[in-house]
């Protein structure tokens, strides 16, 4: 089974049409990658869904805003892998899953 | 439908919150200018607003999702396919269900159809904002009214 860095390189490679050998754990969505608020979109809603979570965005968003957090703790891919692992077990670990 | 005011949707049929889902009419004009040049001798419903029609319905089930606390902006349109030709005078049924509901965003598929006829159909995505303005709510508002929208269906959980 491929790690979730490969998982969501592959979606960003397919969503955005970035070649996949240019995605790199140390990638940085946005200012390596140039991805856009519209493009990762796209790549929330294939990451949710491959998942089966709800990435929490507009949380992130707000603490990148308020000076809570940095964009490498979400944006950076091997970061954002691990948020992802992070939801991923919680959900696993919540009554009823 | 009001070509010139963009406003799409007649009237709302069903609005099912627990599955998600609403069912709207849309009757097409029997006559417009936008069908004296599209096309001369064969006048057809464009495509564009054809999407706008999937879109605008979508757009309805997501405020009665979001209990109009937030307003869905049309963000991006996928597989949108025209299956078949919609003429002037044509009434238009048009589905959407919600496919996923993300952080800020939400996923529709949407199919029109005249009788049973599938006429086209789109997976589309919208960014959920508040209302940028309170007289837009305002405008909902009136327009949910307008149309039928079951307003008692989203005041009871």
């Amino acid at each position: 089974m491929s790690s979730t860095f490969d998982q969501i390189a592959n979606i960003i490679a397919e969503t955005c049409d970035i070649p996949r050998d240019t995605i790199k754990p140390e990638s940085h969505a946005i200012d390596d990658l140039g991805i856009d608020s519209l493009d990762f979109l796209d790549i929330a809603f294939a990451i949710d869904k491959a998942f089966g979570i709800k990435m929490p965005l507009e949380k992130w968003t707000q603490e990148v805003n308020d000076g809570k957090a940095t964009t490498e703790q979400y944006f950076v891919l091997q970061n954002l892998a691990d948020r992802i692992d992070e939801l991923v077990a919680a959900k696993n670990a919540a009554p009823g899953a | 439908m009001d070509l010139d005011y963009f406003k799409l949707i007649d009237r709302v049929v069903e609005l099912n919150l627990d599955e998600k889902r609403i069912t709207v009419e849309a009757q097409v004009p029997a006559a417009h200018t936008i069908f004296e040049g599209h096309f001369p001798g064969f006048p057809i419903m464009p495509g564009v607003l054809l999407t706008e029609s999937m879109a605008q319905s979508s757009g309805w089930l997501l405020l009665g999702l979001l209990k109009f606390e937030r307003m869905p902006f049309l963000a991006i349109v996928k597989e949108a396919k025209m299956r078949g030709f919609v003429s002037p005078g044509s009434l238009l049924t048009i589905e959407a269900k919600l496919e996923h509901e993300g952080s800020g965003f939400a996923v529709t598929k949407a199919k029109g159809r005249v009788g049973k006829e599938l006429k086209c159909s789109a997976e589309i995505t919208f960014g959920l904002a508040p209302f940028p303005d309170p007289s837009m709510r305002v405008h909902m508002d009136a327009m949910a009214n307008k149309i039928g929208f079951p307003l008692q269906a989203i005041t009871h959980d």
